[in-house]
């Protein structure tokens, strides 16, 4: 007989504080916060998608606003966004594979997808920016502790200018997932960070990309402070087997649709 | 009167920009709308704290403004600066005081209108982007013109409305949460 020897631990000072909430306290909490949602949208209350007030992300107790915000109509300003164009990046910047003198460590991908309007219309010339952990689920960033390597032939930061049909595309590794300390055994989702400008600055989005199917989607309190499944699901990349490379690379699909008011909507130029 | 067809693309949500952004975020000058010191120019800056007034040193500021003239820029360059084109977008990470810093120059408007710079607030620990806008202080008559102003208590107006430093400069703290809670807009 066999004994399974106990999961390797962390050094010390990376674990989370003894008075953390367990997962299930943390899971318990996503699910009260849920209903408690529901509950008030049904009684007709305006509630935004993302939840700001969401104490399972222990971080946004504090750093919530307690008001609602105030309904504006846009100034033109903000009906305009900054003008993006070729020049703004390199087009090495969509490969985040080919940054360093070697090759990345992982699973090598594709991400391609279309920015479009609420109306189906592609925004072209917009910047997209991702940033994403490597392989082994580390950032490159100096704060990031958890102690996995980092991977000399891999940043994971990258961007690019949606074309004439809105599309852009990113060649990278597929993130690892990676520890936080919200609670006791918290995992992030393996997920990519997206910045997007629409044609108003209203439209302006920062958002996260997962992976089909990941085990962590219903423990992690960030992907749940989305409340609801249908638009949870639309922060999951498809897999695409039409964009994967024989021989090369996995490829997802990941359309983003900017939001706006009903005066993002133009109409459109009339024929001469 | 436009008639606005019904919307066929529900949209992406928002989610938080998290604590690892700013080496996916950050480029060369990304916080000079114009160039330091050059003619007209000012330091836009200030503190953005939590709810228990505790500076945030995780977050992430953007403005978006006309030009000087109240003209809406429409060069290209935001992210490649050449020291000259105004593009009107500047970004700003806070330091470990919470403090952000632009420079730039002092947007205009419409005839008639208060001169605002438009700003998006992201922050480790903030699920979703805040909107807001940052109103030059002078020009009363346009300020309590200005239907979003107009809506406001005064201690809310207030939160909206830069301070100008006797250097010409600008102040604009945002707080996210708390007293003097920041007034934020949706659209
Ligand atoms: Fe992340």
């Amino acid at each position: 007989m066999t004994t399974t020897p106990p999961p390797a631990a962390a050094p010390e000072s990376l674990l989370a504080a003894p008075d953390q909430a367990s997962q299930a306290q943390i899971s318990a909490e996503i699910a009260a916060a849920h209903a408690d949602a529901e509950r008030r949208v049904a009684a007709g209350e305006p509630l935004p998608t993302t939840l700001y007030d969401f104490p399972p992300y222990r971080s946004s107790i504090l750093r919530h606003p307690t008001k609602n915000p105030r309904l504006v109509d846009p100034e033109t300003i903000e009906l305009l966004s900054p003008a993006f164009g070729q020049r703004d990046v390199a087009a090495i910047e969509s490969d985040l594979t080919l940054q360093h003198a070697g090759e990345p460590l992982g699973e090598r991908m594709t991400v391609e997808g279309r920015l479009l309007d609420s109306w189906g219309r592609p925004l072209r010339n917009q910047l997209v920016e991702i940033w994403q952990a490597n392989a082994a689920g580390r950032y490159i960033h100096q704060r990031d502790q958890h102690p996995a390597p980092l991977d000399p032939n891999f940043t994971g930061a990258g961007r690019t200018v949606t074309d004439d049909e809105g599309r852009y595309r990113f060649t990278t590794i597929k993130p690892g997932p990676y520890p936080w300390r919200n609670h006791v055994n918290a995992w992030r989702p393996a997920h990519i960070h997206f910045s997007i400008f629409g044609s108003s600055f209203t439209q302006r989005i920062i958002t996260q990309m997962y992976f089909p199917g990941d085990p962590l989607f219903a423990l992690d309190p960030i992907y749940q402070s989305i409340r609801s499944q249908k638009d949870r699901d639309r922060l999951v990349g498809v897999y695409d087997h039409d964009l994967t490379s024989p021989e090369f690379s996995m490829g997802y699909r990941f359309d983003i649709v900017v939001d706006g008011p009903d005066a993002t909507w133009f109409e459109p130029e009339k024929e001469h | 009167m436009t008639v606005v067809p019904p919307r066929t693309h529900a949209p992406t949500p928002g989610q938080t920009v998290g604590p690892f952004f700013a080496f996916g975020l950050g480029y060369p000058a990304m916080n000079q709308v114009v160039f330091p010191h050059s003619p007209g120019s000012l330091v836009l800056g200030g503190t953005i704290t939590d709810g228990e007034g505790a500076a945030i040193p995780d977050a992430l500021v953007e403005i978006w403004q006309a030009d000087a003239d109240g003209s809406i820029p429409r060069a290209r360059g935001a992210c490649r600066r050449d020291g000259h084109t105004f593009t009107g977008f500047g970004r700003a990470f806070t330091s470990d005081e919470g403090r952000y810093e632009f420079w730039t120059r002092n947007p205009g408007a419409e005839p008639g209108k208060a001169p605002f710079f438009a700003v998006i607030v992201y922050a480790r620990g903030l699920p979703n982007k805040l909107h807001t806008r940052a109103y030059l202080p002078e020009n009363a008559a346009a300020l309590a013109a200005d239907p979003l102003l107009a809506s406001l208590s005064g201690e809310e107006r207030a939160t909206l409305i830069a301070t100008r430093t006797p250097d010409g400069g600008l102040t604009f703290d945002i707080r996210l949460q708390g007293e003097k809670e920041t007034v934020f807009l949706a659209y």
